[in-house]
């Protein structure tokens, strides 16, 4: 169960790299892989304490303020994260700048209140938000690694590729970040995709199935082989009788 | 049914050119200019010519290998491709440029956009930008060497004393604020001096344009729009001196030629519609002229064909042409 989610936060439904959510810190912040792994840890932090709170509180929310009501327990959190980031680490403050208080907006964090703290009980909220922070900080220093590499010719500010490395400019220019991100995106695309070599009559009946029981943020699969969805869907039903208790 | 009568849809007229005859025509009229680099910059500007082709050429075909697609090489696109960009290259860049400009203007450029036709920005042109990631070997121009016959090494991999053979192109003195002294409107015409290898020589390119013209390869739209806007607002600018000889100095200098001629008109990336194409071509001399007298760069004819590429989309949907029996 943890395991599982923990490779759709990394793999499976990345919040960046396949949800293409968090693109604008994923642009501006990735231009070396100390700002990026920073933004990430400070994002995952607001994620699973946020995730955590919205769990707690989900049935006190009312439904009609929901989202006002996240906004403020999220942005109590960035606030508290940035404070800490400007005391602590106050070089690192500097160089996140305006994107450590932008957290509030990302709509990761938003996105998974929205989607899942609110539906689900606060272990497994708690788990969802450290996953999902993880796949995306992973995303971010995968990005990272790339531009400061080829555009730097660094890694964590250490010279990886000698002296005479001619560093490409580009990499380290919003441009390079756009196509860098494009190519991992088709990339992750093609590593996640399942070969389509499904027996069709046979298997529609359970793909119906399968996506009612799927929850709503999860993109349909369409596994290579019966017994798979079989035993997934026997995992969600599980998984939803524990919520219902 | 075996009679006479053919039964097809329209188009009912056909023309025997495909992409392949288009490509060698643009090859054909590329030539003069071709020659010309190689003559005033000596064997080096050939090596380089040399090798982004290859590099184009095997780009294209490993990508296609590798993603198991139709081979599209014998279209000579590739090959265009190459020579474009290194016509945009100075002689005197180490062999990796072209190499990296290759990759960069054939796979993410062309092939990831699907190939021919499909491409968003002209291939060479991004690739040249991207180059300038190493802005001190592209703009590094070496002087026309062919009166002196002081060669660079043709092979070297890079030549180290760039910055003693270094000169000023024109359009550089001229966004110093002067006007180039020792290069005249007639050395610019002919193409005595410093530049990329294939944009030196207007009148060579001028030929070629023209012998485009008369293959009906490109239409007077993109050309004649674009060259007329940067000429009327050089004019009007005017920094010193007399405002012909600034505005021959203008169209002449850089690569405006080369731009107008055989970049803006690629079909992939230019507009369909006739006016389509006279919007662009004047959005090109347009934006031309704002970068060169108050942009970052001496030379910016590409940053506005790429700038325009961009919005053929929108270019292409403003003026769709009203179908036959349609309302307005």
């Amino acid at each position: 169960m943890m395991i599982k989610q923990l490779k759709e936060g990394v793999l499976d439904n990345n919040p960046l790299l396949i949800q293409l959510l968090g693109i604008c810190p994923a642009l501006a912040m990735t231009t070396n892989v100390s700002n990026a792994l920073g933004i990430g840890i400070a994002t995952m932090v607001v994620l699973l304490l946020s995730n955590l709170f919205i769990s707690l509180l989900r049935k006190l929310i009312p439904n009609e303020i929901r989202i006002a009501a996240y906004i403020v327990i999220i942005a109590g959190f960035v606030s508290a994260v940035e404070m800490l980031i400007k005391a602590y680490l106050p070089e690192l403050g500097r160089s996140l700048g305006i994107f450590l208080p932008l957290i509030v907006v990302n709509c990761i964090i938003l996105g998974r209140a929205e989607t899942f703290a609110s539906k689900n009980k606060v272990l497994p909220s708690l788990m969802d938000g450290f996953a999902m922070g993880f796949g995306f900080t992973f995303a971010l220093i995968v990005v990272a690694s790339i531009r400061e590499i080829i555009g730097a010719g660094t890694w964590f500010g250490v010279n990886v590729l000698g002296e005479s490395y001619q560093s490409v400019l580009f990499f380290i220019m919003p441009s390079g970040a756009f196509i860098t991100l494009g190519c991992l995106v088709a990339l992750m695309k093609k590593l996640t995709s399942f070969p389509k070599k499904v027996p069709k009559n046979s298997i529609e009946s359970l793909e119906s199935e399968s996506v009612t029981a799927e929850k709503v943020e999860e993109p349909v699969e369409i596994p290579a082989e019966e017994e798979v969805i079989v035993e997934e869907i026997k995992e969600e039903v599980e998984v939803a009788e524990k919520n219902d208790n | 049914m075996n009679n006479d009568l053919i039964f097809s849809p329209s188009p009912h007229i056909k023309t025997p050119n495909n992409s392949r005859v288009l490509m060698i025509d643009v090859l054909v009229a590329l030539t003069p200019a071709l020659i010309w680099g190689v003559i005033v910059f000596g064997p080096r500007a050939l090596t380089v010519v040399t090798v982004s082709i290859l590099s184009c050429v095997i780009f294209e075909t490993l990508f296609r290998l590798i993603l198991k697609r139709p081979q599209t090489i014998l279209d000579f696109s590739a090959v265009v491709t190459g020579l474009l960009l290194a016509f945009n290259l100075p002689a005197s860049v180490p062999l990796w440029i072209p190499i990296v400009g290759a990759f960069f203007a054939i796979v993410i450029v062309k092939q990831l956009f699907g190939g021919i036709g499909k491409n968003i920005m002209n291939p060479a042109l991004a690739a040249r930008v991207f180059l300038y990631s190493w802005s001190k070997h592209m703009t590094a121009f070496p002087e026309p060497s062919f009166l002196n016959g002081e060669h660079m090494p043709a092979f070297a991999i890079s030549i180290n004393n760039i910055d003693a053979t270094a000169s000023a192109t024109p359009l550089t003195v001229i966004k110093q604020g002067a006007i180039p002294s020792d290069t005249s409107i007639f050395d610019m015409l002919i193409g005595n001096c410093a530049g990329t290898i294939g944009e030196i020589s207007a009148v060579l390119l001028i030929l070629g344009g023209l012998f485009l013209l008369a293959r009906k390869v490109i239409t007077w739209h993109i050309p004649v729009t674009f060259i007329g806007t940067v000429a009327v607002l050089a004019f009007l600018k005017n920094i010193s001196g007399s405002s012909i000889d600034f505005m021959l100095y203008e169209i002449l200098g850089g690569g405006l030629m080369l731009g107008a001629f055989f970049m803006a008109t690629d079909y992939a990336t230019s507009p369909v519609t006739k006016t389509g194409r006279l919007i662009y071509g004047a959005g090109c001399g347009l934006l031309t002229v704002l970068f060169r007298f108050y942009g970052g760069y001496a030379e910016s004819v590409s940053f506005a064909i790429l700038i325009m590429n961009l919005l053929v989309w929108y270019i292409d949907r403003f003026t769709k042409p009203v179908r036959f029996g349609g309302k307005n």
